[in-house]
């Protein structure tokens, strides 16, 4: 199952947003979409869940464009795990996950035993079955992002696309659910904070920028020492393990001369 | 979650709902300043539905067929419909405050039926009722695309409503205030705050079919209703098409309310605290709660239709009165209770 951006672009209030695109996911891959704040990350996920319209491009699913199929269509194969998706609604965790069923009901064919089956593998699955009477509310930032991702699950799609899933989470829960999206037969494309997650879970990894994607290839190809300083303007050292994989180490910005010179100068007038 | 388990009988639920509003309707056309025995209610029906021939009083089977059972059908159709409007507001706008006057519908219909009955706009052809709906579609449509020139969210609809009802209740109070007589203004209150004193089977015919046809089409997309518990663009990931969605059941609840507005007038507080009455009996599925929902408003307002014709002898109170009298303690110890039991 392939998805496959063509110079999509995508703009929000006369500023260009998503700068002509190209992006082919492969069947069965995990890859990581980084890059700052605002570079894009989010807007290029809705784009290729299809729930936004480029403004110019082409999203397509098998070679068949988003844009003609119909939201169904779409919803049956692309499930998409938002950032922070919240509900005032006194629903309980079940009835949250249940949801993920939506686009293989119609108004006229029910909620059948299969569809409770898949609702309880996929809660099983995040490992909250035994919160599944829990109402929503009650529950920790942690407990939803993974109701969240078990929605997704029971929607039973082939390429699952996450916004900064693991946002909110404790460390062990962060690596925990990559595992577990890491351990599903399905594409994923996730935007991701954490570049060592990148490093560990990813195929492949595409670097956004102001729109534009600027790199893309293996983690240790794409994170470099120079490149995370000309994106994210970080200094940090990437140090490469035996295996092949690598490991980016972050460093304090060097102090600036002057600033140390004016902080002394300051606490001489103290004196 | 105080959901109805499944292991209730489905069929049983139905019929005990059917049966409780048969039950409202009997008692709806057998209360009043006289008293008529429930069997004569019976027999009346039987004798106008089916020609059964029970020998009755001329005078009670007029009063029961023509004035109080076409009274409590309509007030059980607006009941149902406001309410319906009010849980599907809800959930699309995702605002808990959202009710069918949100969309500046019932301050349209004032100032239509104001100048219909004031201002003298038609010169006679136009009734009253005819008046507010086109008050009623005038304001939506304005608001409408007010909300669309906003620009995009749920914000934009509630913020060009609430435009929207302003200007038209300026309107109406300025009618009122520059030409209307004491009398006048007084005939207007009463209609402004909910009246079914003038209501006859021709207005059956009309409330009847819409109610029953929006709740088709609301109980057509619960699932979509449903699938908006976390947001529109959680919806569109799930495979709801939401802008369709939205033009559907925003025009939808439009016109029931227009509707329901322009035969008893503008019916306060239904429409937004049955469908948050109606989530603590039966839970957030809209499957069971649009049906429930409809149920509980149809049955409320029938009750308050009762009681604004008891509760002063000799005197109707309008309806929306009532409903709001009633209706606010009896949500507040919902609130409170709901509160004490999560």
């Amino acid at each position: 199952m392939s998805l496959k951006a063509e110079t999509v672009s995508w703009s929000a209030g006369g500023r260009l947003i998503v700068d002509a695109v190209d992006l082919e996911v492969m069947p069965q891959e995990f890859l990581g979409i980084i890059g700052p704040n605002g570079s894009g990350k989010t807007s290029l996920i809705s784009l290729l869940a299809g729930i936004r319209p480029p403004k110019s491009g082409i999203v397509s699913l098998e070679g068949h464009p988003l844009a003609k199929s119909t939201r169904r269509d779409i919803a049956q194969r692309i499930a998409l795990v938002e950032q922070q998706a919240e509900t005032t609604e006194r629903i309980t965790a079940r009835q949250a996950v249940e949801l993920g069923r939506t686009p293989h009901l119609g108004a006229l064919s029910p909620w059948s035993g299969r569809d409770t089956d898949i609702v309880a593998r996929a809660l099983d699955h995040v490992g909250m079955s035994d919160f599944a009477d829990r109402m929503w509310h009650t529950l920790s930032g942690g407990e939803r992002q993974r109701l969240h991702i078990a929605r997704a699950l029971a929607q039973q799609p082939q390429i699952l696309l996450l916004d900064e899933p693991t946002n909110h989470l404790d460390i062990h829960h962060q690596i925990g659910l990559l595992e577990l999206v890491r351990g599903q037969p399905l594409t994923v494309v996730a935007a991701l904070h954490d570049l060592n997650h990148a490093a560990v879970f990813c195929d492949r990894i595409a670097v956004m920028d102001r729109g534009r994607i600027v790199a893309l290839g293996t983690p240790t190809e794409i994170l470099t020492e120079e490149r995370i300083l000309a994106v994210f303007g970080v200094a940090a050292t990437v140090e490469h393990d035996e295996d092949g994989s690598c490991f980016v180490r972050y460093r304090r910005p060097r102090p600036k001369l002057h600033l140390i010179s004016d902080t002394m100068k300051r606490h001489d007038h103290a004196r | 979650m105080r959901s109805i388990p499944p292991t209730i009988n489905r069929t049983g639920a139905v019929l005990t709902a059917f049966a409780l509003l048969f039950l409202a309707l009997a008692l709806g056309a057998a209360i009043g300043e006289t008293a008529i025995p429930l069997d004569v209610v019976g027999k009346t029906v039987a004798n106008r539905l089916w020609g059964a021939g029970y020998p009755l009083d001329a005078i009670d089977e007029g009063i029961v067929w023509n004035y109080r059972l076409s009274r409590a059908v309509v007030a059980a159709c607006c009941g149902a419909a406001l309410s319906l409007c009010g849980v599907v507001l809800q959930a699309l706008l995702r605002n808990s405050l959202a009710d069918p006057y949100i969309l500046g519908i019932s301050a349209g219909a004032s100032t239509g039926a104001v100048a219909v009955a004031i201002l003298g706009i038609g010169a006679g052809m136009l009734t009253l009722s005819l008046g507010a709906f086109f008050g009623a579609v005038f304001a939506f449509a304005l608001v409408s695309l007010l909300a669309l020139r906003a620009g995009r969210g749920t914000g934009a609809i509630i913020l060009a409503g609430v435009a929207g009802s302003q200007l038209f209740n300026a309107l109406t109070s300025f009618i009122v205030t520059k030409s209307a007589n004491a009398e006048q203004a007084r005939g207007i209150m009463f209609w402004l705050l909910g009246n079914l004193s003038g209501v006859r089977w021709p207005d059956v015919a009309l409330a009847l079919p819409v109610a029953l046809a929006g709740l088709l089409v609301c109980l057509w997309h619960a699932r979509a209703l449903d699938a908006f518990t976390f947001g529109a663009e959680s919806a569109a990931s799930l495979g709801i098409p939401v802008k369709r969605v939205y033009a559907t059941l925003i025009s939808a609840t439009a016109l029931m309310t227009a509707v329901m507005v322009s035969i008893v007038g503008s019916i306060g507080f239904v429409g937004l605290v049955i469908p948050h009455a109606a989530r603590f009996l039966v839970g957030v599925r809209h499957g069971l709660l649009l049906p429930a929902a409809a149920l509980t408003g149809a049955i409320f307002m029938i009750a308050a239709d009762i009681l604004s014709r008891v509760i002063i002898p000799g005197q109707v109170l309008p309806i929306g009165v009532i409903t709001a009298l009633v209706g606010a303690p009896a949500f507040a110890l919902i609130l409170s209770r709901g509160r004490a039991a999560s």
